[in-house]
């Protein structure tokens, strides 16, 4: 039996929802999976990641965690692996997740693969590139345990109600190796559901021309209700929304009932994190942008026609 | 303030793969990997407000002295290449261990790299390249200015942002957007052809164990989806009703 690893990642709201797809995937070659939660409301979050398959769970409640991301929680995992000999550890591709097994790496000198959708065994997983085009089978040497970054959202979660063994660890982490520490924290308040979770979502690009309007796709998505508001990269690194609206590669990978895009042109790196959609709409006026070929319901027209009328077509058929 | 900025080619158009499975490097269209600009224009702004020079180290093909060159002239001192045929599909680890051993050789309070590479999106090798050197990272960063600890510095988040305070020396990523990288002028171009390169080999990096760990076994098309039914302006807004009222969303 292969020994598999799941690195839970502990966020202030418990365990990321990431955590129980790499139960998953870690379920189809181990029966018996083993998590390791680091964090304050590990020991917490034991019990959810019982339910979804971990027989086992490390957990360690200390906040040196929460305050050094990324080296201390290396550290410990470094130390248990040199003591448990695990097979595979996997990891979900999130920012913080992916600073931990980079740093693991060093210590180590395993393999680590990055972006992996799927995983056959600890030595073999598979990977799509060119903006999912492109499937690649990867083998993995070198010394055990194997790195695996999974994207999120490559599997879904399936709870198994079973309950895990709990075994507490102690953080034994120096001083001089803790790293950076945060300081401030700041959050946008958000409302609404989250990208990741939303039924709808509407994103908007470039073809906004700017942050105000942005408006337009806040007003639909309260028109539909339930829906969140994305955008694509060049929206972002243009400064006109926060990075926490970004899909894409970089960024949050979606899949809703529904996405609706506007005015963006569909870069391999945006269709990465929305290509799992059930219905893809998508309003350009350019006619051979990318997204509008992929899309069930290609618009090409003017995004600042449509969607206010679009809006108040929704408006209209609710009201009556 | 000394800083080493990593900096990577990659292709410019969509990269192919050749049979051995990696991609194709010679003869295709390559550049200064455009999210590395961002680090760069971080490192030259820091160093032209708190003094200091700008390295910029790479490890590629000979073709990455372009890299190098675009990055020398938008105002770097100086540039590291390290390059040899032992190093084609070098992976995520082979590529931490070569650039930890060339940043090494010189003095830095600060190493800058891009959040992932355009090509190749693992967004490992900085953090591995800091725990290989011993020092603290941060990544996703946003804004950094130097503080009596080290580093203030601003981390994207899922959320919003936090601030931490680092220790020096230290590897950080920069995220895209987080400042304007200049264009070079005629003059920085001019200037970069006389600016040092140095290219050290293998053995003055003293790099063991520089076998790489991954093997692409296979490679296949993944499906595509066909795609749906095309409508112009006026017909449009009935449609997308239509399609939400399918999805039971409406």
């Amino acid at each position: 039996m292969a020994g598999a690893w799941v690195f839970a990642e502990i966020t202030r709201d418990g365990p990321h929802p990431a955590a129980f797809e790499l139960l998953a995937h870690a379920r189809s070659f181990d029966d018996d999976p083993t998590a390791i939660a680091l964090g304050q409301g590990a020991t917490e979050a034991a019990a959810e990641l019982g339910a979804h398959g971990a027989a086992t769970v490390y957990a360690c409640d200390d906040p040196v965690f929460a305050e050094h991301p990324g080296r201390p929680a290396a550290h410990v995992l470094a130390g248990l692996i040199e003591a448990e000999a695990p097979d595979v550890v996997l990891f979900a591709q999130t920012y913080d997740s992916r600073d931990v097994a980079g740093r693991l790496q060093g210590s180590i000198g395993s393999a680590l693969m990055g972006n992996a959708t799927s995983i056959a065994d600890p030595r073999h997983a598979r990977a799509e590139i060119f903006g999912g085009t492109k499937i690649v089978d990867v083998e993995l040497a070198g010394p055990a345990p194997t790195l695996i970054l999974l994207r999120p959202k490559s599997i879904a979660a399936e709870p198994t109600g079973g309950t895990a063994r709990v075994v507490p660890l102690e953080a034994d982490v120096p001083e001089d190796i803790r790293g950076a520490r945060i300081v401030e924290r700041h959050e946008e308040s958000a409302s609404g559901p989250r990208l990741e979770d939303a039924k709808v979502v509407l994103a908007g690009g470039r073809g906004l021309g700017g942050p105000d309007a942005f408006a337009m796709l806040d007003e639909l998505a309260s028109v539909i209700g339930g829906a969140a508001v994305g955008a694509s990269r060049a929206a972002v690194d243009a400064g006109w929304v926060p990075y926490s609206y970004q899909i894409g590669q970089t960024g949050k990978t979606v899949k809703p009932d529904v996405y609706l895009a506007a005015g963006i042109s569909g870069a391999l790196q945006h269709v990465v994190g929305m290509k799992g959609a059930k219905r893809i709409v998508a309003i350009n006026k350019d006619a051979d942008a990318p997204l509008l070929a992929m899309a069930d319901l290609g618009v090409v027209g003017d995004l600042f026609q449509v969607l206010p009328a679009l809006t108040e077509e929704i408006r209209r058929r609710k009201g009556s | 303030m000394n800083v080493v900025v990593c900096a990577k080619l990659v292709p410019t158009g969509t990269p192919t793969l050749g049979p051995d499975h990696l991609v194709v490097r010679s003869g295709t269209d390559a550049a200064l990997d455009p999210g590395d600009e961002y680090g760069l224009e971080l490192a030259l702004q820091l160093t032209e407000q708190h003094g200091g020079d700008v390295t910029v180290v790479s490890m590629g093909p000979d073709e990455a002295g372009q890299a190098i060159q675009r990055a020398l002239a938008m105002g770097a001192s100086r540039g590291v290449l390290v390059s040899d045929p032992s190093l084609r599909g070098a992976d995520a680890l082979v590529t931490a261990r070569v650039l930890a051993a060339a940043i090494g050789m010189y003095p830095f309070d600060l190493v800058v790299a891009g959040v992932e590479s355009t090509d190749g999106y693992t967004g490992t090798v900085p953090v591995t390249v800091a725990e290989i050197l011993g020092i603290a990272s941060v990544t996703a960063v946003r804004r950094l200015e130097p503080s009596d600890a080290g580093a203030r510095i601003e981390r994207m988040t899922e959320r919003g942002y936090d601030v931490y305070e680092c220790p020096l020396p230290a590897v950080v990523t920069v995220t895209a957007g987080s400042v304007e990288p200049r264009f070079p002028s005629l003059k920085g171009i001019m200037q970069a052809k006389q600016k040092p390169v140095d290219r050290p080999s293998l053995q003055d990096l003293g790099s063991r164990d520089l076998t790489a760990t991954q093997t692409v076994t296979a490679v296949t098309d993944a499906p595509t989806k066909a795609g749906g039914e095309v409508v112009q302006g006026d017909e449009a807004v009935g449609r997308i009703v239509e399609l939400l009222a399918e999805a039971k969303v409406i």
